[in-house]
């Protein structure tokens, strides 16, 4: 106010200020986030290498995904992955949540212990993974053959089934915790007069589970499905690091077909319309989130 | 139930009552917590420390087939082998890290913190379009967009550089930062802003002289994961970074581990990865409140 303007009034100038505070972000959100986004399904209907013409050709992009054995192979992947990896987290974090629910003592350094590998980044935890799962120097081959579990060391990331295995068992190491965490603030939020009154009745634990805790954690349970879901579809850096895609181009996720079509053999219009493709199931995915999370108001 | 009493006598739990025996239950399943527990606490820190472990062995002992378990003597080689990778070393990636991570974490805190005030304290037109519009990125995966994203850094001549990474990281961490500050400006009662306008005091000098302080919880959240995930990130930087001395660290360790500096040096690695790991876990364990309370309220309330 050291310099009055009085040719805007109060309720103008305080307008007029908002918007300067929130200009910065919605600047950054609209060339770093909608503009792309729009490119995204431009792109798609371009024939759009790194060097030389970008060529207009409509929807053969499109058509040509129905062609793409290795795309239909991916999604096929993707699915199969998800599938496999969404029960083991929400089991496990079901399990641990309730295991650290109550204060009993150094409850809280055996949470933070369960979180901890949240906070490590999937690109390094897969390099540490991939490491243990090595046949020479891994620990996990020298562990088993000293518990004379197996004769020889295995090869685990040379067969389709292991190779999915191993990768699960990183990423519920890695992620378990996140599940948890949201887990425990459901459980922590149902009131013990519940459970009390419960046990006056003589209920046990799985009646109370089924007719207590569940019915109650809906809303954050659908929560820490969907979240692990969509973290499972867009699974990329534990299959480029640990498998590099294989063993024969079992465990390339959707995510890696598009960044392989995109910056190694410079498709990018292709991989813009794969990109669209992922688009729509991930909308479709927020989609249900936001139905599931509405529903009780 | 009145038969209870004789039956016990006759098992040998004579005496007892029936509230002795609960406590001892009790007890007994508490213990049984305790010791399952600890049996995942360590299954669960094994391989950092695990990891740790080889990093600290001798180099030969860290290749040695089969593993040995523990190291015969502790020694940093490995670290000192780390930095001769590469044209300058380990020490030159976690620079680069380090750098995209300040700048990602001052972008975002700034625009959070304007944006967080603008959404929450000032009235103009359009303003509940916009804030959906930047909360509602976030529905949208940043992985379906990073070829116009990349089209665009090379456009404007940012790929290959850190900043260039740094833009894109502070976008994909405003709606997350924008709906926190917005919160937290929210829950600062109004009285205390309206003496000061009266006062005289401009909107920008009233933010940062008297509401900074007040919403400090909410910048430090911000802060945190503005960090770990500019720190963590893997794919974006190893798409926009073509230039091998650009590289974050993670991709840089997956050259270590691709064996693009000869054979894969597997201690060296370890040592990389604890040199990754390291700066997230000291901040998470520094500042655990701030993360957990943000991750429940940006997952629970969005």
């Amino acid at each position: 106010m050291t310099f009055p303007n009085f040719s805007f009034s109060w309720e103008q100038r305080r307008k007029l200020t908002g918007m300067l505070f929130v200009a910065p972000t919605v600047l950054f959100v609209a060339i770093f986030f909608i503009i792309p986004l729009a490119m995204t399904l431009f792109m798609s209907f371009h024939d759009w290498p790194l060097i030389g013409e970008q060529a207009w050709i409509g929807t053969s992009n499109y058509t040509e995904l129905a062609k793409d054995r290795q795309y239909l192979k991916s999604l096929d992947f993707t699915f199969r992955y998800t599938l496999l990896v969404t029960p083991p987290i929400f089991i496990l974090g079901f399990i641990l949540a309730s295991l650290v629910r109550h204060n009993i003592r150094f409850i809280g350094v055996f949470r933070t212990i369960f979180f901890l590998p949240v906070v490590i980044g999937l690109g390094v935890s897969s390099l540490l993974w991939v490491w243990m799962l090595d046949q020479r120097v891994g620990i996990f081959n020298k562990i088993l053959l000293d518990l004379h579990l197996i004769q020889k060391p295995q090869l685990f990331l040379a067969k389709p089934t292991t190779a999915m295995n191993v990768i699960i068992l990183s990423v519920v190491w890695k992620t378990v915790g996140f599940t948890m965490i949201l887990l425990l603030a459901g459980l922590q939020s149902i009131p013990d007069e519940l459970y009390e009154s419960a046990d006056v009745d003589g209920a046990g634990y799985f009646r109370k589970l089924f007719y207590i805790t569940l019915p109650l954690m809906r809303r954050t349970i659908a929560l820490a499905l969907i979240l692990s879901v969509i973290g499972s579809v867009l699974a990329f850096d534990q299959f480029y690091i640990i498998t590099r895609g294989g063993p024969r181009n079992s465990t390339i996720s959707i995510v890696y077909w598009i960044f392989n079509n995109s910056f190694t053999y410079w498709k990018m219009g292709y991989g813009a319309a794969i990109s669209i493709v992922l688009l729509g199931i991930l909308v479709t995915l927020s989609s249900i989130q936001y139905y599931v999370l509405r529903e009780r108001y | 139930m009145t038969a209870t009493p004789l039956r016990d006598q006759a098992t040998g739990f004579g005496g007892l009552t029936q509230q002795q025996r609960r406590l001892i239950r009790r007890r007994a399943l508490l213990y049984l917590k305790y010791f399952v527990l600890t049996v995942l606490a360590i299954l669960f820190l094994f391989p950092i420390v695990w990891s740790l472990l080889n990093s600290l062995k001798r180099p030969s002992e860290a290749l040695a087939v089969p593993p040995t378990y523990l190291p015969t003597e502790i020694v940093f080689e490995n670290y000192t082998q780390l930095t001769a990778f590469g044209n300058y070393g380990v020490v030159g990636h976690v620079e680069n890290s380090a750098i995209v991570a300040l700048i990602t974490v001052a972008g975002s805190l700034v625009l959070s913190t304007l944006g967080g005030y603008g959404f929450a304290r000032f009235n103009f037109p359009g303003k509940n379009v916009l804030f959906i519009t930047v909360l509602s990125t976030l529905m949208i995966p940043f992985q379906s967009i990073l070829i116009p994203l990349f089209v665009m850094l090379v456009r404007f001549e940012l790929n290959d550089t850190l900043i260039g990474l740094a833009l894109v990281y502070i976008t994909f961490q405003l709606p997350f930062g924008i709906f926190l500050m917005r919160n937290s400006f929210l829950a600062v009662p109004q009285e205390i802003e309206e003496a000061a306008l009266l006062d005289g005091c401009s909107s920008l000098s009233l933010l940062y002289r008297m509401m900074l302080r007040l919403v400090l919880p909410g910048i430090v959240t911000v802060a945190i994961y503005a960090f770990i995930n500019s720190w963590n990130e893997f794919l974006a930087a190893l798409i926009f970074m073509s230039n091998q001395d650009k590289f974050t660290l993670p991709v840089f360790l997956t050259l270590v581990r691709s064996g693009i500096y000869g054979t894969v040096d597997w201690g060296a690695l370890q040592a990389g990865v604890i040199v990754a790991i390291f700066p997230c876990l000291v901040v998470f364990l520094l500042l655990q409140r701030y993360y957990i309370n943000g991750l429940i309220g940006g997952a629970v309330n969005n």
